[in-house]
């Protein structure tokens, strides 16, 4: 089903740790990984689900900046918010991440972007949330993404 | 969240019994065998068990008097769907990503990026 020469995702849910941390590699220089979290425009082209529309009130990606968006369907907006604590230039970004429906969880999410020579880059995330209870119910809800359930756009995508 | 999930999401939320239930996916075991690797009693590992139980991870056969305890393997199997389902949200993310940074390369050249400031 995915024809892809790209390397999959690869998630662990630490046992013991209240983190998930998730590799992906992709086949364009860090610079351009890197420009893509940064850019507004280009982070949502992207970052939300496919069937959502996504609506950025507030994107400053910078040390110090902050961020708020909303993905929206027929049923619903879901908003999120968090600070860049560290913005890097082409090396990391640490920022929080907030989840409007759960006011009182915050997770912090440190990505890396590591060059890999031959224009291919690896970017790793973690995410490491307040307890192992919390960590669960996010892998659960998958709330990161907006409850998100169907695939049916991955096939199309991969065609192209 | 109904109450069977917060029940699991508490009872797997303790790194011990998490590693019990590791333990007995590879197969039954009895209390005493469960207790040996940790510096704990026996009857706090029957507490423990006491929240796998009521969470409805594990079970307790009658079967003699060793009682194994047996990992409801359904339940567990919820764990790893949520962590596939998880891993697949962001892959469909990032073959997203993927397209962005092919149309991204088409339109300008690398050394655009590296004096921007």
């Amino acid at each position: 089903m995915t024809a892809t020469t790209h390397p999959e995702t690869t998630i662990t849910a630490d046992p013991a740790l209240p983190l998930i941390r998730i590799v992906r590699e992709f086949a364009a220089p860090r610079e351009a990984v890197f420009h893509a979290h940064v850019d507004q425009t280009l982070v949502t082209q992207w970052l939300g689900p496919r069937r959502l529309v996504m609506d950025v009130d507030r994107w400053d990606a910078e040390t110090g900046g902050a961020y708020r968006y909303t993905h929206r369907d027929d049923n619903g907006t879901y908003g999120f918010y968090g600070s860049f604590h560290e913005v890097r230039k082409n090396e990391r970004i640490v920022q929080t991440f907030t989840f409007d429906g759960y006011p009182d969880g915050v997770s912090l999410e440190t990505l890396t972007f590591e060059d890999l020579g031959d224009n291919r880059t690896r970017l790793t995330g973690t995410s490491i949330f307040e307890s192992l209870e919390v960590r669960d119910y996010v892998l659960a809800s998958g709330m990161e993404t907006g409850v998100i359930e169907g695939y049916e756009r991955l096939d199309d995508l991969v065609a192209k | 969240m109904d109450d069977q999930l917060s029940r699991v999401f508490s009872a797997l939320a303790d790194p011990i019994r998490r590693d019990m239930v590791a333990r007995l996916a590879v197969g039954d075991a009895t209390v005493n065998e469960l207790a040996e690797p940790y510096a704990v009693t026996v009857q706090a590992v029957s507490k423990h068990l006491k929240v796998l139980q009521d969470a409805g991870l594990v079970t307790r056969t009658r079967e003699a008097q060793r009682r194994p305890v047996h990992l409801e393997a359904e339940v567990f199997d919820l764990m790893t769907s949520w962590i596939e389902r998880y891993r697949r949200q962001a892959e469909e993310r990032y073959q997203r990503l993927d397209a962005v940074l092919a149309a991204m390369t088409e339109q300008e050249t690398p050394e655009a990026e590296g004096e921007a400031s």
